[in-house]
């Protein structure tokens, strides 16, 4: 066996796993995008533009995903950040692995019933309760797409936590007394050594969590009653209600045009943050 | 949550000891502690770990698996049936016919028996994705004993394809605390109030037959209309109340519970559920008219363990065991032998018999509206606004 076959073999069973698990799907999804409704729902062969030209019949449903779904990636990363350098810097090692671990606790249970302690949390009996008892006024938070930010924001700190945990943690300590010999007040050292050297972590976080959300259906549906609407919603619907999987489709397209313009974006903006630092090994 | 179903560490505590010293038996020590119900709900979970008892009729499998309605069974009828068969019953739960349509057209559901409601048969059977019953294997089935109205859905082209589990009607339940002595009587009251007074506290069923339906009453339209331009003006209500909604799910039992939402539209049985524990929620039906439905047991295509379909639906049909399930979930049925052991109460009840003149007002669900691609666009371009 030549070097040039045993290589084939190699890369077989992930092709394979590619072809069958990824682009025949897709294609599939893509053909569908340009088909008809059946009379009883479903999927009837045709080839129109018909569904991508009522996509604007979705429109809220794109704005409150590109609206939500970058607040909820940014706000996590927000909150993620100081408990993450908390413990990669602050805690002592022999804490470290406990409190680590309880970072990854809640995806023991399942988000669904996660998701359902928040909506008594947050329901009228939780925390409203508490704001009204304290004479501040009757509130709504359960159903709003506040609530939906929390759902958001709760159920993905995990993963926005151990990226830049790992990234802070490989941070080299001796950089950090080199900025502080040099003079650097610590709030300086932070901004000019730490942060720029975390940005591999924060840009992983941001973009597992930021690509998640954008098919986020499930957090909507219970916190958000059934009125925040994102695309993951839009296509549940259309694939498990009103049966219009043509429709559904092209929805799913736009979806992934959106995601690959976004994403490739995203990168070269980060690739740029890299260059532009050439005097710190980033990576 | 009610003070029975707690337990303080202390008396759990008292009644391990006593178990363990052997004053009380394991099966009371597990009754008390919920020990058991909670094994026993771990144990649903796999039911090959299930003891398996041999079932009169012959082996019929270790389960079946049921598609229905939120709160619209008595388990503990469950529990029976497997005591009795050995069959494990799994339950899925659904929140509109369309769901339930679009599981069966994408195949592979796994379903052994699912509850249709009468105006989807027709499709089901024109899609070809139900069984024709054979009677012969349903011994409590006696059709003599149905009421027609409610019963004779399941019948399409001379064929029985389902026989009836439940009727019912689709008003709304508020609750009368907050009305300020101004009583509800019309779907008009509904919607005109959702936008006033009820503001942010009303709740709407993510369903396009009821929520359209229901909106076009308020103009005094068929509830079944697929009219363009009435359905327009209903879009234009919809549109119009639903920065006032508290939420748009049919799961709306455990928000009128807490006081979170005021008034939903309302199924009769959760209409009964939450006035027997709420009595200031009261269950209206809209003057105008709007939904009377009988929903049915029936068989998909392919179902996996046809011979515990049977056997499920045919216990259920029992007439004790439907009077049970009545007693819990406060659906009526059509069931005469059924009504005869109920309770006289319960067959006097106005919420589950409502008062002729506003039953005459209502109308059976059509099939066109399950099918109809604007009505099911419609719901779809009122929840994502």
């Amino acid at each position: 066996m030549t070097q040039r076959e045993r290589n084939w073999l190699l890369v077989a069973p992930a092709a394979g796993w590619f072809l069958v698990m990824l682009v025949l799907p897709l294609s599939v999804v893509f053909i569908f995008s340009f088909g008809e409704r059946g009379a009883a729902g479903g999927y009837v062969p045709a080839f129109t533009f018909e569904q991508y030209a009522n996509l604007p019949a979705r429109f809220t449903a794109f704005q409150n995903t590109l609206i939500l779904a970058p607040l909820g990636t940014l706000a996590a990363m927000l909150i993620a950040y100081p408990l993450a350098y908390q413990l990669a810097v602050r805690t002592d090692p022999k804490w470290k692995t406990i409190l680590l671990v309880l970072v990854i606790v809640p995806f023991w249970t399942s988000i669904l019933i996660r998701s359902y302690a928040w909506i008594y949390i947050l329901g009228g009996r939780g925390i409203p309760a508490l704001i009204e008892a304290m004479g501040l006024g009757d509130v709504q938070l359960i159903y709003t797409p506040f609530a939906v930010l929390i759902g958001i924001v709760y159920g993905y700190l995990p993963l926005m936590v151990f990226p830049i945990y790992v990234s802070l943690d490989r941070l080299d300590k001796r950089l950090l007394e080199a900025s502080s010999d040099l003079g650097a007040p610590p709030l300086a050292t932070f901004f000019k050594v730490t942060v720029p050297l975390s940005i591999p972590g924060v840009a992983t976080g941001c973009m597992l969590v930021f690509i998640l959300l954008m098919g986020e259906f499930l957090i909507p549906l219970l916190l958000g009653g059934g009125k925040v609407f994102f695309v993951g919603n839009a296509l549940v619907d259309l694939f498990l209600q009103s049966r219009n999987w043509a429709f559904g489709s092209a929805v799913a397209v736009m979806l992934i045009v959106i995601m690959l313009v976004t994403v490739t974006v995203y990168m070269r903006l980060i690739a740029r943050l890299h260059t532009s630092r050439d005097d710190v090994s980033v990576m | 949550m009610t003070d029975k179903d707690h337990m303080s560490k202390r008396k759990f505590m008292q009644e391990l000891r006593r178990y363990q010293k052997g004053s009380v038996s394991r099966r009371h020590f597990l009754g008390v502690t919920g020990l058991g119900a909670a094994a026993a709900a771990l144990g649903t979970a796999m039911p090959g770990l299930r003891p398996r008892r041999a079932y009169a009729a012959g082996d019929i499998g270790d389960r079946v698996v049921l598609a229905t309605w939120p709160n619209y069974h008595d388990v503990e009828n469950f529990e029976r049936f497997t005591d009795e068969t050995g069959a494990f019953v799994q339950v899925n739960v659904f929140g509109s016919n369309e769901e339930m349509l679009a599981k069966l057209q994408a195949g592979g559901s796994g379903w052994d028996v699912f509850v249709p409601t009468n105006y989807t048969i027709t499709t089901y059977v024109s899609e070809d994705l139900i069984e024709p019953l054979d009677v012969s294997r349903l011994a409590n089935y006696d059709a003599g004993a149905f009421d027609p109205r409610f019963a004779d859905a399941g019948t399409v082209d001379g064929s029985l394809y389902a026989v009836p589990k439940n009727w019912g009607t689709t008003g709304f339940a508020v609750n009368t605390a907050h009305d300020g002595g101004k009583p509800f009587a019309t779907w008009k009251d509904f919607w005109d109030r959702t936008m006033d007074d009820y503001s942010g506290r009303t709740m709407v069923h993510d369903y396009q037959l009821t929520t359209i339906g229901n909106a076009l009453k308020y103009f005094g339209y068929s509830f079944n209309s697929v009219d363009p331009t009435e359905l327009a003006d209903a879009e234009r209500l919809l549109l119009d109340a639903k920065p006032h909604l508290f939420a748009i799910s049919s799961d709306y039992q455990p928000a009128m519970r807490s006081g979170d939402a005021w008034m939903t539209m309302c199924w009769t049985g959760d209409g009964k559920q939450l006035n027997s524990d709420i009595p200031e929620i009261a269950y209206v039906l809209g003057r105008e008219g709007g939904e009377i439905w009988s929903d049915y047991y029936a068989i998909p295509k392919g179902a996996p363990h046809r011979e515990a379909a049977y056997a499920l639906i045919d216990f259920m049909l029992s007439p004790e065991v439907n009077a049970r399930e009545v007693m819990a979930h406060g659906y009526p049925v059509a069931d005469s032998r059924t009504n005869a052991l109920l309770p006289k109460e319960m067959l006097e009840d106005p919420i589950l018999y409502p008062a002729q003149d506003l039953l005459d007002a209502l109308e059976f669900g059509a099939a066109a509206t399950l099918t109809d691609p604007n009505r099911a666009e419609l719901l779809a371009r009122f929840k994502s606004a």
